[in-house]
């Protein structure tokens, strides 16, 4: 086992019990090292997102041990998981989850100001720059609802890097996009793991994205094949 | 930025968003406020008016000699009848005198006395006022004048004519209005009265009298003390009463205790001869506070219901601040601060309206014959009940926001998340 390991599923076992009790993942162990570009993939309803969720810290409901940067996530209090999820994991979903209320540069701007590590002009200077590298600097004043669908998914990207998370995980980030703005997501993706060796484990349908990775999790039935 | 400017920030975005219903609940918690304050405002007003009415008439303590059957009789001090208890039916009390014993005594060392504010001496005397053929009973208080202004405030109840000329005319009398009245008696004119024992005494009408009391009013006079005395053909020491004003007030009951003793007399003190109007005043602060408090849960539940229905309506933006890292006690604090700045903001308008709204009642004419002293309905501007709409208002939004802001901080990120 690898002393570079920033993430390491042990054994993760789920079960949903609604309407009856049913495995959905069974026994998934694996391992990202830092800076390893890694794509999942998998039949509708094998369990991907299930396993992001937990892999996340949102979802605390399952067996085994989930062991981020060192450190066991198992049975910690919800405010210390809020803090990992804060400082460590960068998530990007299928759909964008922008605050309407603020801006662009705001958005991208809220999880560096709970960080606190930052002041309040640093944070915004670095907000400017993850705009920059995602190429969309001159909608910052914006609101959200005032983007193309591509340019909105960018920004949810940018507010995923603005802690610089040891990890960004992403569900189905182009779901909801069409060929051409999905192209572009997956270019800043390629991008953020060649020239900024950031970690990625990325769910998703295209098999031609799937295989520009380093490496390819291949899920069926809820367990990994 | 710090931790809570961020959660006031991210409040403040919130409220933006949906400030018509929040301003809504706003003007709940204002309304509320203000009848709270007003209504205060107004009845402290009217207690402390018709706690006047009596205070400002009565002493703290009355010293005087109550005619009553002596509690030691002849049985009691024979030595035959020590042995059992002896039962006495129809005990008279004796010719004793009204007259307080002393009273020059009484009086230098209550001069001394450090927790004597002034006194006031008195006779009451039993007469009646002749009318053509009908005698009217009366009471007339001989007084001394000086005195009986300072601590009693006796010139404001004088409606007419001046309350002085009791001293500087020889024979004069204030009628009481109702009793002035009933016998047609002008200012400057001369009316008889009869005493208990039959003597009979003209006296000059100087001016009219009126406490607020109408019964009191149809029986009540004044006149001097030496008028009285000579009324009652008594010698110039001869005193009835004493009235006292202390310090504070609250001391009445055991000071009375002592001077009854001290003096061997008897004293009354005012809470005894009150108690009644303590009751009344106690009455309507408590139906001002129910109401406030009333009016105030009803905003309550506006503020409930404004924040479940933006908690209804951001759970994606509550989902994704839980999934970067905002913790549950965070999007607590977020909605509490919402229902907070409700408060602050609706209580502060309501109590500016309320102060408006009392100076409005306090504007308004307010006149009868029975309280001549007042002339617009009563307002007590008290500072404490304003700390307390504005304390109210904070309780019962952070209330209202309470369960609200808990139910936002159990939202679980996951399950919204999966919805879309
Ligand atoms: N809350 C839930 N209760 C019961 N079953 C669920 C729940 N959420 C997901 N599932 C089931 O778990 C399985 C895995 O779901 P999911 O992880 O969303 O699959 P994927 O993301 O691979 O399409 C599916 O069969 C789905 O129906
Ligand atoms: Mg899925």
């Amino acid at each position: 086992m690898s002393t570079t390991n920033i993430l390491e599923a042990r054994n993760i076992v789920k079960f949903f019990h609604d309407p009856v009790t049913m495995p959905v993942l069974k026994s998934i162990n694996f391992s990202i090292q830092k800076g390893d570009f890694v794509s999942v993939t998998g039949k509708s309803g094998c369990g991907k997102s299930t396993l992001l969720y937990i892999l996340s810290t949102m979802d605390t409901d399952y067996e085994g041990d989930l062991i981020i940067d060192g450190e066991s996530m198992k049975n910690r209090k919800e405010v210390e998981l809020a803090r990992v999820r804060n400082e460590k994991i960068g998530f990007v979903f299928q759909f964008h989850y922008l605050l309407n209320e603020f801006s662009v540069l705001k958005n991208v701007m809220l999880p560096g100001l709970k960080m606190g590590k930052y002041s309040d002009k640093e944070v915004e200077h670095r907000a400017m720059e993850k705009l920059k590298i995602l190429g969309i600097a001159d909608e910052a004043l914006k609101k959200p609802n005032q983007l193309s669908g591509g340019q909105k998914q960018r920004v949810a990207i940018a507010r995923a890097m603005i802690n610089d998370p040891i990890i960004i995980m992403g569900d189905e980030p182009t779901g909801n996009l069409d060929k051409k703005n999905s192209l572009i997501v997956f270019d800043v993706f390629k991008e953020l793991a060649h020239n900024y060796q950031q970690s990625l484990l990325i769910v998703t349908h295209d098999p031609d994205f799937a295989k520009s990775t380093d490496r390819i999790i291949e899920m069926e039935d809820g367990r990994i094949i | 930025m710090t931790k809570s400017r961020l959660i006031y920030t991210i409040a403040a975005y919130l409220l933006k968003a949906r400030w018509r219903q929040t301003l809504v609940a706003a003007v709940g918690v204002t309304f509320g406020i203000t009848m709270f304050i007003t209504l205060l405002s107004f009845m402290s007003g009217l207690n402390d008016m018709l706690d006047g009415l009596i205070l400002n008439r009565t002493p703290h303590i009355k010293l005087y000699n109550e005619i009553k059957a002596s509690e030691i009789q002849p049985v009691d001090k024979s030595s035959d009848y020590q042995s059992g208890y002896n039962f006495i039916q129809s005990v008279k009390p004796s010719l004793s005198k009204l007259e307080l014993h002393n009273s020059g005594a009484i009086m230098s060392a209550l001069k001394s006395d450090s927790r004597v504010v002034g006194f006031a001496p008195k006779i009451t005397a039993q007469v009646f006022y002749n009318v053509g053929a009908i005698d009217l009973t009366g009471v007339i208080n001989g007084i001394d004048v000086e005195a009986e202004n300072k601590l009693f405030f006796f010139k404001d109840y004088v409606t007419k004519g001046n309350y002085y000329d009791l001293k500087n005319i020889p024979n004069s009398i204030i009628l009481g209005k109702g009793a002035a009245d009933k016998m047609l008696a002008n200012i400057g004119d001369v009316i008889q009265v009869t005493t208990a024992r039959g003597d009979r005494m003209q006296l000059k009408v100087v001016g009219y009298f009126q406490s607020g009391l109408a019964d009191l009013d149809k029986v009540q006079s004044y006149a001097s003390i030496a008028t009285t005395q000579k009324l009652l053909a008594k010698p110039n020491s001869y005193i009835t009463d004493i009235q006292i004003k202390l310090k504070d007030i609250d001391m009445a009951p055991p000071v009375a205790r002592e001077f009854a003793r001290l003096f061997d007399a008897d004293a009354e003190d005012i809470q005894t001869a009150n108690s009644q109007f303590e009751t009344g005043s106690s009455v309507r602060t408590t139906i001002s506070y129910a109401v406030g408090v009333t009016l105030l849960i009803v905003a309550g539940f506006g503020i409930y219901n404004i924040l479940n229905m933006m908690i209804y309506e951001k759970m994606d933006s509550i989902a994704i601040l839980k999934a970067t890292g905002f913790s549950g006690k965070d999007v607590k604090k977020i909605f509490v601060s919402i229902a907070l700045s409700i408060g602050i903001f609706g209580g502060l308008l309501g109590l500016g309206f309320g102060f408006l709204l009392s100076a409005t009642i306090d504007a308004i004419p307010f006149n009868t014959a029975s309280l001549p002293t007042i002339k617009t309905y009563p307002i007590n501007y008290n500072p404490q009940f304003y700390l307390v709409g504005i304390i109210f208002s904070l309780v019962t939004t952070y209330l209202a926001g309470l369960f609200p802001a808990r139910k936002a901080s159990k939202i679980d990120p996951v399950v919204i998340i999966r919805g879309k």
